[in-house]
């Protein structure tokens, strides 16, 4: 058993790491953060530049031929650096799912254009009703003309209103809860019928509300199977969850690192609250809830290539532990910064804001506990 | 021993009720809603309208121009306050200041200070905290020097909760360093308007401006102004502490809380049921409602004690560490089960006018779960509440 990093790996991890160092200062972060998209197109090509957007991609489509392990280091190094480029959404989730069950037509056109920085993805499957579950579909694409109209609801959409293409989950046959029935498309942006509500996030990113009106769809925007895109969407969604769970550790160690310097050199009653019993077990408690979370990141980047059962509970089980311990670390880092915890500006709060939007996504810390004692 | 309430409290609580739904405007009640976002007219406004009915310092005696109620009464009041939406009273006047000038105010400060409080004529803010003097309070170094009739105060206090509204501040200030620190300690009244004062906002991380920094510059303040005796501060201040514990255990906005997570989890779904029905969730706002039976209780044996004359008991001393474990729980768990509708951020501080996204229930729970994450640091952090409740109470 081995849990070392390549040396192709340990130079992404430099790589990545030195950008988050170097173009994510607090205060870059922040400019970043308030602009209209959230995030800096520049960065953007210099990430196709770098060959990050490729990095999971594989060299036929100009991309690294990486996989969960590569996600998890450049996911850790954002998590680091609050990095709001969209990086999760389009390269990891979108071109891991066109990748996986799109046409050979589909996955030239966007992947290529995904790894060159030419294409951004938003991913829409949740709505109103479904809270974490991805078979709780009530959005229909009714066939019609030889292609589909696309009718309902998505909510929280990330980065919906800087995509290029957005892959919508809709039904084409069955009950709303049915797993059967589900199918995916390939959605422009700017289709006729589609509106939209955009708004920022607490963790200071974008997202939208997708209302479809009547959107009229070729058959070819169809991705995989017509109405067996459930388990095609799950995948993609559990590549998502891992590389949350390892954006989750690099925002954890960040609230370890500012948290245990900020106790040795805070003073009062005469020393460095650090020196205090209650203080140092505090500060050991959030490590251990860093490693924990750390080791299960690690196995989820490993299990991605699993079947489906096994990657799943691996999944679940990962997701659960990052969303506790980002509760535990973040809620602790505030507590123990004391009265700089509870101001904005501070990073300390940024980054807890950061790990619950973490939890919540692809279903929080409870959700997916249960998905994992469903597993048996 | 006995625990239900006599008929004369439930009539009591009748009147209460109804008085309350015939003098709270409407617009009032929805903008005290869920959020923190009522300004400072919204607070006065429902301080005058109390005060007018003979109700502004429920907690006060009668000679002070308070209602003289029993403990039931006031946690009766409380209840239905909470439960009817009312905008909470503020806390700084009527359970933090109100009480140490009654008990160590000259007769002249009774006069000038208590009766505005109650007809909510003055807004009251709290200088205690420094930069470098927060768990650590006795270290504090602004200072007031005498000259003359006045102390120049020269200092610097933060974390003073909305002292943009403020007319006036309580401060606790240093007038001798040579000897213990928390003998050179003096309570004074400062006039916000004096001269020479500078409030600086600091937005916190629920995005709003509550927190303040203030700085005093050469800052007259009549000797007259101080309460008691020069150096006596820190005695005038723990008997405030003592006295904001039932208060802060804030049961009452707890209860109103935990009833709208369950309308919440009642509405929200889970697996195509209602997540009130998803057995992790309701066990664990089951155990939130268990925790706030404890605490409810625990309240109420303090109020006893207080109303019976007999100084608080060991467990007057648990009720911040509980009633605000309580509220973060509560707080948190009504953003779960909002699933992705929790995070969407309007900005409504900057003006925003469109309508919210996602359900209704929806506004202002990540702010107030954002807020809350102080009521561990404030009010003593509980960390320091355990420190002396571990040396006063159990001798350790």
């Amino acid at each position: 058993m081995d849990f070392a990093y390549s040396e192709e790996q340990r130079m992404l991890a430099d790589s990545v790491g030195r950008f988050a160092r170097e173009i994510y200062t607090f205060e870059n972060w922040r400019k970043l953060s308030e602009t209209e998209d959230g995030f800096d197109r520049a960065n953007w090509a210099r990430m196709a530049e770098l060959g990050w957007l490729g990095a999971c991609l594989p060299e036929e489509y100009g991309g690294l031929g990486g996989g969960g392990v590569e996600a998890m280091v450049i996911a850790e190094a954002f998590g680091r650096g609050l990095i709001q480029e969209p990086y999760m959404w389009t390269a990891i989730v979108g071109a891991g799912l066109v990748l996986a069950g799109g046409s050979a037509a589909q996955r030239d056109e966007v992947l290529p254009a995904v790894a060159e920085g030419r294409m951004l993805l938003s991913v829409a499957f949740a709505e109103p009703q479904s809270r974490f579950d991805l078979n709780d579909v009530a959005c229909t694409a009714k066939a019609e003309g030889g292609g589909y109209v696309l009718s309902g609801h998505k909510s929280v959409v990330f980065h919906a209103q800087s995509a290029d293409r957005i892959i919508v989950a809709a039904r084409t046959g069955g009950g709303q809860r049915d797993r059967d029935g589900i199918s995916l498309f390939l959605v422009p942006a700017d289709a006729a019928g589609l509106s939209r509500r955009d708004y920022r996030t607490t963790d200071r990113r974008r997202a939208s509300d997708l209302t479809f009106y009547g959107v009229k769809l070729p058959a070819e925007a169809l991705i995989g199977p017509a109405g067996g895109g459930l388990a095609l969407l799950e995948q993609a969604v559990d590549r998502g969850a891992a590389f949350a769970c390892a954006e989750a550790v690099g925002a954890m160690t960040v609230l370890n690192e500012t948290t245990l310097a900020y106790v040795k050199t805070r003073k009062q009653f005469g020393r460095a609250i650090g020196d205090f019993q209650v203080i140092q077990h505090r500060l050991v408690d959030m490590m251990a809830a860093l490693e924990e979370a750390r080791s299960l990141a690690l196995v989820a980047a490993v299990k991605l290539t699993a079947p489906a059962p096994e990657r799943a509970r691996t999944i679940a089980a990962a997701k659960a532990k990052s969303g506790q311990s980002g509760r535990l670390v973040g809620q602790q880092a505030i507590q123990l910064h004391g009265g700089m915890g509870m101001t904005d500006e501070l990073n300390v709060g940024h980054y807890y804001k950061r790990l619950m939007m973490l939890d919540v996504l692809f279903g929080n810390a409870d959700h997916q506990r249960q998905r994992f004692a469903a597993y048996g | 021993m006995d625990l239900e309430y006599s008929a004369a409290e439930r009539a009591f609580r009748e009147e209460v009720r109804a008085f309350i739904k015939s003098a709270l405007p409407e617009d009032l009640r929805r903008r005290a809603g869920q959020t923190q976002h009522l300004d400072r007219e919204d607070y006065l406004a429902w301080q005058r309208i109390l005060h007018a009915k003979g109700w502004g310092a429920p907690s006060w005696p009668v000679e002070l121009g308070g209602t003289g109620w029993t403990p039931a009464q006031r946690h009766i009041f409380d209840e239905e306050c909470a439960d009817a939406g009312a905008p909470p009273q503020l806390p700084f006047g009527l359970a933090m200041v109100g009480p140490v000038i009654a008990t160590f105010g000259t007769a002249a400060q009774k006069a000038k200070y208590l009766p505005r409080i109650v007809a909510g004529l003055d807004w009251w803010c709290q200088g205690y905290s420094e930069p470098g003097s927060g768990s650590d309070l006795a270290s504090l170094k602004t200072r007031a020097e005498v000259d003359g009739d006045d102390y120049v105060v020269n200092g610097h206090k933060i974390w003073t909760t909305q002292a943009q509204f403020a007319d006036l501040m309580f401060c606790l200030v240093r007038t001798d360093g040579s000897g213990k620190p928390q003998d050179g300690i003096t309570f004074l009244l400062i006039d916000m308007k004096t001269p020479g004062i500078t409030v600086r906002p600091i937005i916190s991380i629920d995005g709003a401006h509550s927190l303040n920094e203030v700085f005093f510059d050469n800052v007259r303040i009549p000797r007259e102004n101080r309460i008691g005796e020069e150096g006596r501060g820190w005695t005038y201040a723990k008997f405030l502490l003592g006295n904001e514990r039932t208060s802060i255990a804030g049961v009452a906005a707890s209860k109103k809380r935990l009833q709208r997570l369950k309308d919440i989890a009642r509405a929200e779904f889970s697996g195509g049921r209602p997540l009130l029905e998803n057995q992790s969730f309701r066990d664990r706002i089951a155990q939130a409602e268990i925790d706030l039976m404890a605490l409810e209780f625990t309240n109420l044996r303090v109020l006893a004690d207080e109303g019976s004359g007999k100084g608080p008991g060991p467990e007057a001393s648990l009720l911040k560490i509980l009633g605000t474990n309580l509220q973060q729980a509560i707080n948190e768990l009504a953003v779960e089960a909002l699933g992705y509708y929790a995070n969407p951020y309007e900005a409504v501080h900057a003006g925003d006018n469109r309508a919210a996204v996602g359900p209704a229930h929806a506004e202002g729970l990540m702010e107030a779960h954002l807020y809350f994450r102080a009521a561990s640091i404030y009010g003593g952090s509980n960390e320091i509440q355990r420190n002396v409740i571990a040396k006063m109470v159990l001798g350790l």
